[in-house]
């Protein structure tokens, strides 16, 4: 079934043993992007110390490749410099995991935006300026459903 | 790990006895059945016995009600343009339920696009179809109704000798596509006021590329596939003499089993449901009685049908969902969307088909996977967290 699907070896693995799966009462940044409607919402929470993330948690409701994606990012990014953080790209996330099947690069890999999303929340709340011109960017939905906002 | 196929309602393996029986049609020797001498006639008296198990499958009047096609897609299209066109006389007027197949909606959408008004009727949250509507819908044009025998996705058996009644006090014929229910329930053409019905042969343990279409004595259809003329000149091009002849023992054996084994197959259904609905924010998808004795489905509130298949599989256990994300399309199944569940959870439908290959010993293994895959997909979803 999952060569049906097209998953790699390495999708798997993180489908079915996902790390850092959780949420933290006290995040310094949390992100969320996606919509239930289309099948993905992902939330990432990070703890940053000295400009690093320090710590990291997602909880993503979403298919396969959605919850890989997520568990992916979440090791990218632990330990990473927040600057560094932000150039993780979905296809730096897809590439990690060995490609992704096409019709899932868009749908199912939010899990960058959501981590970028996250560390603008963080500065957001530092005071600092964050500019939007990167905001969830482009989330081309391959559905043909008209109320989802993000597609 | 013992491997527990639960997706009969995909495809059913090619029972071991209907594959001896039609496996000498293979192997050749068998000829063209159209051909007059003693080999074509061997293999012409394979499909009128073919033709005769069918027949009694679906307490058909005749034998040569039933023509053979190359499956359920084609028997459709067959009914559905055979009638529609042949009968232009009557109306362009062309009515289906919400929850039909592709290879019954698409047809129609293709009559559609040729000035004929398609009118699709709503079912009810168990799938029913609403007969009112239904009645609303037809008028004296209406050539073609077409209702399904039971749904694929949801199990749900429709009321067919109402329907039947209602669609033959204004329309012309009644099209049932009897794909799901064939070889699983009794079904009888006469009595349930028939036209036109459709049968698989992969769908009841007969080899894949055959299919049925039963047209009640005196309906009159045109061919959608012109051609030599085999079929009584409705469905032309050479037999496929192993699947017609396996799909003839396929019919053979459902009609002879089917009562114990249905008996035997809505126990473990109902323990399955039964067990399976303990679990917390889960839904029974469609009828909890009006259903296929080997059916069962569900949706869990908070998580998606891609990763519940593929966390069943990873236990060895194949089921299928109605989740737009494991669909070729990304589009959500439209029975779900029928019966109104929203998108979100739509997503979360998972589809059990029991078969011969199961065993009563399977059901507590299944419900344990089905709990351990639903509490480790809510633990990682970011729905339902308060
Ligand atoms: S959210 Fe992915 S396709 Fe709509």
């Amino acid at each position: 079934m999952a060569q049906q699907i097209g998953y790699s070896k390495k999708v798997m693995e993180h489908f079915m043993n996902p790390k850092n799966v959780g949420t933290m009462d006290d995040a310094d940044g949390h992100g969320k992007v996606g919509n239930p409607v289309c099948g993905d919402l992902m939330e990432i929470f990070i703890k940053v110390k000295d400009d690093k993330i320090e710590d990291i948690r997602f909880q993503t409701f979403g298919c396969g490749s959605a919850i890989a994606t997520s568990s992916m990012v979440s090791e990218m990014a632990k330990g990473m410099r927040l600057d560094e953080a932000m150039r993780i790209t979905r296809n730096d996330v897809a590439n990690e995991l060995d490609g992704l099947p096409p019709v899932k690069m868009h749908c199912s890999n939010l899990a960058a935006d959501a981590l970028h999303e996250a560390i603008k929340d963080y500065k957001r709340k530092k005071g600092e300026i964050v500019e939007e011109e990167e905001k969830p960017a482009g989330h081309t939905c391959e559905h043909n459903h008209n109320h989802c906002d993000t597609c | 790990m013992e491997r527990i196929f639960l997706d009969h309602a995909s495809v059913t393996p090619v029972d071991a006895r209907v594959l001896r029986f039609a496996e000498p049609y293979l192997a050749g020797g068998y000829g063209n059945p159209s051909s007059l001498h003693s080999v074509g006639l061997e293999a012409r008296r394979a499909i009128e016995d073919a033709r005769v198990n069918v027949a009694a499958l679906i307490n058909a009047e005749k034998e040569k009600t039933i023509l053979f096609t190359s499956g359920a897609t084609e028997a459709n299209n067959l009914a559905i343009k055979g009638a529609a066109l042949r009968n232009i006389g009557k109306g362009k007027k062309v009515v289906s339920s919400a929850i039909e197949h592709m290879s019954v909606l698409n047809p129609m959408k293709d009559l559609q696009k040729n000035e004929f008004e398609f009118t699709t009727v709503p079912v009810d949250s168990s799938g029913i179809v609403d007969l009112e509507k239904l009645e609303d819908s037809l008028t004296k044009e209406t050539s073609v109704t077409s209702i399904m025998y039971a749904n694929n996705e949801i199990g749900t058996i429709e009321p067919i000798r109402e329907i039947s009644e209602i669609v033959h006090e204004k329309g012309l014929y009644l099209h049932v596509d009897a794909t799901a229910a064939a070889g699983r329930i009794p079904i009888d053409v006469q009595a349930d006021g028939i036209d036109l019905l459709t049968l698989s042969s992969n769908d009841m343990y007969g080899p894949q590329g055959a299919g049925a279409l039963y047209v009640k004595t005196g309906v009159r259809i045109q061919p959608v596939l012109p051609g030599g003329g085999q079929e009584r000149g409705l469905r032309s091009g050479t037999e496929n003499i192993f699947a017609i002849a396996g799909m003839g023992e396929a019919a053979r054996i459902a009609r002879e089993e089917m009562g114990a084994e249905s008996a035997r197959l809505s126990e473990m259904r109902d323990n399955l449901i039964e067990e399976i609905l303990k679990i917390e924010e889960t839904y029974l998808t469609g009828h909890r009685t009006k259903r296929l004795p080997h059916h069962a489905s569900f949706r869990f509130s908070h998580i998606e049908g891609e990763s519940i298949l593929l966390l069943m599989d990873a236990q060895g256990i194949q089921v299928s969902t109605g989740s737009a994300c494991s669909s070729k399309t990304l589009e959500p199944s439209h029975v779900l969307l029928a019966i109104g569940l929203k998108h979100e959870e739509a997503h979360g439908s998972m589809v059990l088909t029991l078969g011969r290959s199961n065993t009563v010993e399977q059901v507590s293994r299944v419900v344990d996977a089905v709990n351990e895959m639903v509490d480790k997909l809510r633990k990682i979803s970011s729905l339902g967290k308060e």
